[in-house]
């Protein structure tokens, strides 16, 4: 037992990593599926969409042969549709409430076509918005992420001048750094980022790190508004013994490294613990799988009924022949006094329901034994608090508290996306980032500043 | 099992499904394959004076996601020589004699050459004539086809041509480019035919390629007006035929129903206002012969269901239904109901209605689904949220009588009962 890398042939890596949800093979394939679409009033998937994507719309236009027009009816609601049609939870979304499925029928399958129109746009490089004449205003924004980019593009079609400052090399945020490569690549999350900009008036300043390269103040000072979009980091700790061992990761940290490099350069253990059974704890046990670990365990301390994960992604894990421990919480790590050996877990058993109105878990006082080389942590990440409390931003322990969406305490400062809501969906931050541009304008232009996607579509009148 | 053969002037057919004349009855080989996938008749591609095609004779309609919705072609009659169809249709008949054979005709427009055509083609075998007076392209430019069947004397006259010669029976076949086939059926069965068949092609341009802007077919750069055929005709070939089955003259002869027909329903719903025979085309040059038994299985296992126990027991049962508008009941009402435990929240039927008739839908919003409930006072009862709804039996029209005695308009207005409903 040890942790390594170059565990799998090359041709292997690629298999492993190859696209999990393949596009449209042909027009027709997509012809096929979008004449499916019943193309419903008031729409049950729309409205279970958290960026009220017009879907009948978008897909009917791919009937008529208007690929452009569906890609502008995706990309007004969401600019990242096209990295959205990859990694939203759909199962929950807008496919969870097709009516199909109260048919008992396959719902559309929107995701794919929603790749289909963005991806055509994207590969022409259509340029689909214009900008309206310059306000002479100009807005900084931290963090080139879901939030800050879709921020970006509002404003920036509203005639602002955007500068965002990104402490990672690459934008894209979470979409780059933290989630499993067989559902995007570097490659499409930097023509995302590139396509998203291309609409001109953002520059994104790379290697900028709020609180060490600049700070809120100067943004303050420079700019008419600040809009924060640093999202959440740190991966919530075990506090349990042995959690320093070698052998011991979190699963940001093991997910930004395998989006970083060569597959090959990735080491792993050849028996995995992952903690947690988030959409985040199922991406690094199916990526610790694919890179070639024997056995890889999902250790929950709740049941099904309460994971926050989708069905269909524990199915994937399932399917990877990852082994799922339900009711199972890590108590003390054991190792050789440098290395992990093995993991004791707490068989535990659901209480009272806690804040959450889950069933809280509790130890039965039982425990069993795993014997495991590397224990990645997904249970949850922690806010940046120590930089939101350093800035003075009226705080949450460390999550920043706004008035109405996205107004701070601190003055001209809007914030959205995860450093906001804790920690939620791409499509969330997406819907964050309109929203923060529209009370940005609000207060920088006029209080009765509307933007398009905060009107109701007269589609759906 | 329900008997499901026909005797269409004494000719035998095993079924009644024919196939029309066109390309799939050009030639020998596609006759003999389709009389192995199981066809009962065939009506030979028309045989006249020779003739030149031109390449591409086809277009079609596509229409949500499926291909040849409607179809249309620029062929011309057959172009082969006349020899070789003669004698194949001889070969074909020594092989299939329990097959109908009609061979569809096509002369220059003078009493001998049809004489002359006709003693060929009896001498070859055929068993019966349809005489083409509807082709809607490049034939009527010489005055014949659809020149024909356009104008009631020359069809009148063209058919007792035909009757001084031939000893089998004649079918006419009618053009729908008319305002009523009425007439020219009426001329045909005064000069004699012994049956009608219809309806012909429409003439129609099915679309214009939006990239080059010519219009389909495309001919070189150019397009003509073609036939149009397949599904999206049926209705207004069921209107046809109708109106020559209620027709106390046309109704005379026997008629074989041509139009849209590609499955045994189309079948039966043609036989129903008035078809012995029906005539199939498109359907099979999308499918390929094969689609000949499930029609034979469906009619089959329909006429078991309703107690038929042969096609004569039902042919023409629907002509009397279809009536004069001032003879509907208008105390006749019914309105719309949405059945909840069916309905999928998909708001179709509140959109159409309330859009585009009678705002007769109330909607209560959800997230994510809203619910859907008739405003019976509103519903005229117009059948629109049924006829939009994508689940089967979701909203039925329930029977509301304003009045239990039949009325219809003739009498109201007699009556000076109010006009206005609203």
């Amino acid at each position: 037992m040890s942790i390594k890398n170059n565990r799998l042939t090359t041709a292997e890596y690629q298999e492993n990593f190859a696209d999990i949800h393949p596009p449209f093979e042909t027009k027709d394939a997509a012809l096929t599926e979008a004449n499916r679409c019943l193309f419903c009033y008031d729409p049950p998937c729309m409205k279970s969409c958290p960026t009220s994507i017009n879907v009948p719309k978008f897909i009917r236009q791919i009937t008529t042969d208007n690929i452009k027009g569906s890609a502008h009816t995706i990309f007004s609601s969401n600019i990242m549709g096209a990295g959205c049609s990859k990694v939203c939870p759909v199962e929950k979304l807008c496919e969870g409430a097709c009516v199909y499925n109260l048919m008992d029928e396959t719902p559309i399958h929107i995701a794919k076509l929603q790749r289909y129109s963005t991806e055509m746009a994207m590969e022409k490089q259509w340029q689909l918005f214009d900008r309206k004449p310059s306000t002479g205003k100009r807005v900084a924004i931290v963090g080139a992420g879901p939030a800050g980019l879709s921020c970006a593009h509002t404003l920036s079609r509203e005639g602002v001048e955007v500068t965002i400052y990104e402490k990672e090399a690459k934008g894209g945020g979470l979409m780059t750094y933290g989630i499993a490569a067989y559902k995007v690549t570097p490659e499409f999350c930097e023509d995302e980022v590139n396509y998203i900009t291309s609409i001109g008036g953002i520059s994104i300043k790379y290697n900028h790190e709020l609180g060490r390269d600049i700070s809120l103040e100067e943004l303050q000072r420079n700019y008419d508004a600040v809009y924060l979009a640093f999202g959440v980091g740190l991966a919530r700790q075990l506090d349990i013994p042995g959690e320093n061992l070698f052998g011991v990761t979190d699963a940001i940290k093991f997910i930004y490294d395998l989006r970083n490099n060569d597959y090959s350069q990735i080491a792993v253990g050849d028996k995995v613990a992952v903690i947690g059974m988030g959409m985040t704890a199922i991406d690094a046990a199916t990526q610790a799988k694919r890179l070639g670990a024997s056995e890889v365990h999902l250790i929950y301390r709740r049941t099904q009924d309460e994971m926050p994960c989708t069905e269909k992604e524990l199915n994937i894990a399932k399917l990877d022949g990852c082994n799922i421990i339900w009711l199972a919480a890590p108590k003390e790590i054991l190792g050789d006094g440098e290395n992990v050996k093995q993991l004791v877990c707490d068989v535990m058993k659901l209480g009272e329901p806690d804040a959450s109105g889950r069933r809280s878990p509790v130890a039965t006082g039982e425990t069993f034994t795993l014997d495991v080389d590397m224990v990645i942590k997904a249970a949850g990440q922690m806010p940046f608090s120590e930089m939101v409390s350093g800035e003075n931003l009226q705080n949450n322990n460390g999550i920043i508290a706004v008035q109405g969406k996205s107004k701070t305490s601190a003055n001209n400062v809007f914030a959205g996306g995860d450093c906001v809501n804790g920690g939620r969906e791409v499509v969330d931050a997406v819907q964050a980032g309109k929203d923060g541009a529209a009370a940005i304008l609000k207060q920088i232009i006029s209080p009765d500043y509307i933007i398009e996607s905060e009107l109701k579509p007269k589609f759906n009148n | 099992m329900a008997d499901i053969s026909i005797d269409f002037l004494g000719i035998k057919s095993p079924n009644p499904f024919w196939l029309a004349s066109a390309p799939p009855t050009d030639k020998k080989i596609n006759v003999v394959r389709a009389f192995e996938a199981g066809w009962g008749g065939v009506v030979w591609k028309t045989l006249g004076s020779q003739v030149k095609n031109v390449s591409s004779r086809y277009s079609s309609v596509n229409y949500g996601g499926k291909r040849m919705m409607g179809f249309n072609n620029i062929e011309l009659i057959s172009d082969r020589p006349l020899e070789i169809n003669l004698r194949e249709i001889t070969e074909v008949v020594k092989m299939f004699p329990d097959r109908a054979m009609i061979v569809s005709l096509m002369a220059d427009n003078n009493r001998t050459a049809w004489h002359e055509l006709i003693k060929k083609c009896e001498d070859a075998g055929a068993m019966g004539f349809e005489l083409n007076f509807g082709c809607p392209h490049g034939m009527t430019e010489r005055g014949m086809g659809a020149a024909v069947g356009q104008d009631p004397e020359i069809a009148k006259m063209v058919v007792e041509w035909v009757m001084e010669k031939a000893t089998i029976p004649v079918i006419t076949k009618l053009t729908p480019n008319v305002h009523s086939v009425v007439p020219t059926a009426r001329a045909a069965v005064e000069g004699g035919t012994n049956a009608l068949s219809l309806i012909n092609t429409i003439q129609s341009v099915t679309g214009v390629d939006l990239d080059t802007l010519v219009p389909n077919p495309y001919v070189a750069g150019k397009s003509v007006f073609g036939g149009y055929c397949g599904p999206a005709v049926k209705p207004i070939a069921l209107k046809m035929l109708t109106t020559v089955s209620q027709d106390p003259m046309a109704s005379r002869v026997p008629v074989s129903g041509i139009g849209g027909v590609s499955t045994w329903k189309d079948a039966v719903e043609f036989m129903l206002l008035g078809a012995t025979s029906v005539q199939v085309c498109t359907a099979a040059m999308n499918h390929g012969f094969r689609i000949v038994e499930d029609m034979c299985e469906g009619l089959n296992n329909w006429m078991d269901e309703k107690g038929f126990a042969k096609t004569t027991d039902f042919i023409g049962k629907s002509v009397e239904k279809i009536t004069h508008w001032e003879d509907l009941d208008i105390n006749y009402h019914h309105i719309a109901n949405i059945d909840q435990s069916k309905c999928i929240h998909c708001g179709l039927c509140f959109i159409a209605c309330e859009d585009t008739s009678h705002q007769s839908i109330n909607i209560e919003r959800g997230t994510p689904y809203n619910n859907y409930t008739v405003n019976e006072k509103e519903c005229v009862g117009c059948n629109l949220c049924k006829l939009v709804c994508p689940v089967d039996g979701c909203i039925t029209m329930e029977e509301h009588r304003v009045a239990p005695d039949y009325i219809n308009w003739k009498d109201w207005q007699r009556l000076g009962m109010p006009l206005n409903d609203h």
